[in-house]
């Protein structure tokens, strides 16, 4: 029982990490195969892929964080570090939706068609160029955006770990303090 | 609850992972910088078409003149042979095209362009669609995206003559043997009347891919019905003779080509846009375009398309020519950047 207080539950941290190693690789396969014309073809497609991929994780996380409870946050925490840990998270769940839809939405607008593994993926919208234009800006913003809220989470969680040392990290590693890195 | 960390430990820590975080936005900087890759961004070969016409707000970057034609495409299903594609199999498709000239200026008069093209989307009823992008050059000058940006930047006008540096264009031809097809085209061929009348081919080499997962190299090419006119003197005259026969033409009647697919066999290059496949090849007629109305380009429902060569159909990939990755890449840049400028008040093309 104190287990479960102590971490969170399996399925949400197994989550947790894969989505991390997908999002990570995610976000550097879009940043690069904007600016390269060699690999942008292959690139864009494991970039399209892996986009529905996150979107699919996201709603099974969200669905397990909600079923299941979450560890509190050590009592040494001052309460405005908690408010900010507690926005950090809800920010960081609502942008790992959002992208994956903007990137569809976009797609969608332009006219593009997207397919996943053979599959035809629905248009979300019909067709419409100043609407993809937004998108496709946006979908370039949110993805820097997401990225210093991802460093941001890592920052905090690290100085939890390593400097602080107060099982905040523990929560989502399982492990004693010395074995994370 | 812990041992606490002596004062220079903590800082050491915090040096740490300040350091970690650091490197890794850099790494995203480098990345988003295509890794410093020696090769040409997609945004500085878009940049290279825009100082060669001059920046041309809401125009296409290339093939820059145009006009949009509607129609269908009717398969014969010979190709579903070859294809899984359902476009192929016996039946209807609808398809949006653009006729146009090479070149990056929508003012050029139409005879002024050797070059021509059509590209077409056809609509698949499954919600695919096939794009392609055609030229009436049968081999591309260029086999690599580098030396095809290093073919535009020769081509830049030198501003004081207003034209390219004759000098400068020699030496890149000659440090280009590969362009020797395309130069000998260009030489030899007399401009035909019509956009109608003349036969469009798809420059890159495609791969078919049967229900057993076989596949079959393929190259494509629109072979007209309509009968080869030279280019008479007197539409010379007028700089739009092209769109203005297109209209007139399709007044009288829709206008047809043949869908002619050219089989490879395993000794021709799929890679390599510069080389024409021996003339036996074998080949297929997969079904004929037909097309029946035109509508302006700043209107008509071709405005918005990317006519991208890899939005392909189940059944339909890219073969390993690497100017197909660099064509998506490129059109992907130009179509955001031509858009953003239709949709804020500097674009040429704005619609109401």
């Amino acid at each position: 029982m104190t287990d479960t207080q102590q971490h969170y539950s399996s399925s949400v941290r197994g989550l947790h990490w894969l989505m991390a190693f997908l999002l990570f690789s995610q976000i550097f396969i879009g940043a690069t195969m904007v600016a390269r014309v060699d690999s942008y073809a292959i690139l864009i497609v494991l970039h399209k892929a892996l986009g529905l991929i996150l979107l699919g994780l996201v709603c099974l996380r969200l669905g397990a964080r909600l079923i299941t409870t979450a560890p509190a946050l050590p009592s040494s925490m001052p309460q405005w570090q908690r408010g900010a840990a507690h926005g950090l998270h809800g920010l960081l769940y609502l942008l790992m939706l959002a992208q994956p839809l903007c990137g569809w939405l976009m797609l969608s607008a332009a006219g593009q068609p997207l397919t996943f593994w053979g599959w035809v993926v629905p248009s979300l919208i019909s067709a419409d160029s100043g609407l993809y234009v937004l998108l496709r800006a946006l979908h370039g913003l949110l993805a820097y955006l997401l990225f210093a809220l991802v460093l941001l989470h890592v920052g905090a969680a690290l100085v939890h770990g390593l400097i602080r040392r107060d099982g905040v990290l523990e929560r989502m590693l399982k492990a004693a303090p010395s074995e994370s890195k | 609850m812990q041992t606490s960390l002596t004062p220079r430990a903590r800082a050491g820590r915090y040096l740490g992972i300040g350091a970690l975080l650091g490197s890794t936005a850099l790494a995203l900087v480098w990345a988003a910088h295509g890794f410093n890759s020696s090769q040409a961004s997609p945004q500085q070969i878009t940049d290279q078409f825009e100082r060669n016409a001059g920046f041309q707000p809401g125009f296409r970057r290339n093939h820059s003149k145009g006009l949009c034609v509607t129609g269908y495409f009717e398969a014969q299903g010979e190709a579903s042979i070859y294809s899984t594609a359902a476009l192929f199999q016996a039946g209807q498709t609808p398809v949006i095209g653009r006729f146009a000239i090479g070149g990056s200026n929508p003012q050029a008069a139409d005879d002024s362009v050797p070059i021509r093209s059509l590209a077409l989307q056809f609509n698949l009823a499954n919600g695919e669609q096939w794009r392609t992008a055609m030229n009436s050059n049968a081999v591309f000058p260029v086999a690599s995206p580098q030396s095809f940006y290093e073919q535009l930047q020769a081509s830049q006008p030198d501003p004081k003559t207003g034209k390219p540096d004759p000098a400068r264009l020699k030496d890149f031809f000659d440090s280009h043997p590969e362009t020797a097809a395309f130069r000998a085209w260009l030489k030899g061929f007399t401009p035909s009347s019509s956009w109608a009348n003349t036969h469009y081919y798809g420059l890159n080499a495609f791969v078919l891919v049967q229900e057993q997962g076989q596949r079959q190299a393929v190259r494509w090419s629109l072979v007209p019905e309509q009968p080869y006119e030279p280019l008479a003197a007197v539409q010379r005259d007028n700089p739009n003779t092209l769109s203005h026969d297109l209209e007139q033409r399709l007044q009288q009647g829709p206008l047809r080509w043949q869908l002619r697919l050219t089989l490879a066999q395993l000794e021709d290059p799929t890679h390599d846009a510069t080389q024409a496949w021996p003339a036996d090849r074998p080949q297929i007629t997969a079904g004929l375009v037909v097309l029946e109305h035109s509508q302006p380009q700043a209107t008509g429902p071709c405005r918005d398309i990317n006519y991208d060569p890899l939005v392909l159909p189940k059944g339909i990939e890219g073969s390993d020519d690497p100017l197909l990755s660099a064509r998506s890449a490129v059109y992907a840049t130009a179509l955001y950047r031509r858009l953003q400028e239709n949709h804020s008040t500097t674009g040429a093309l704005q619609h109401d």
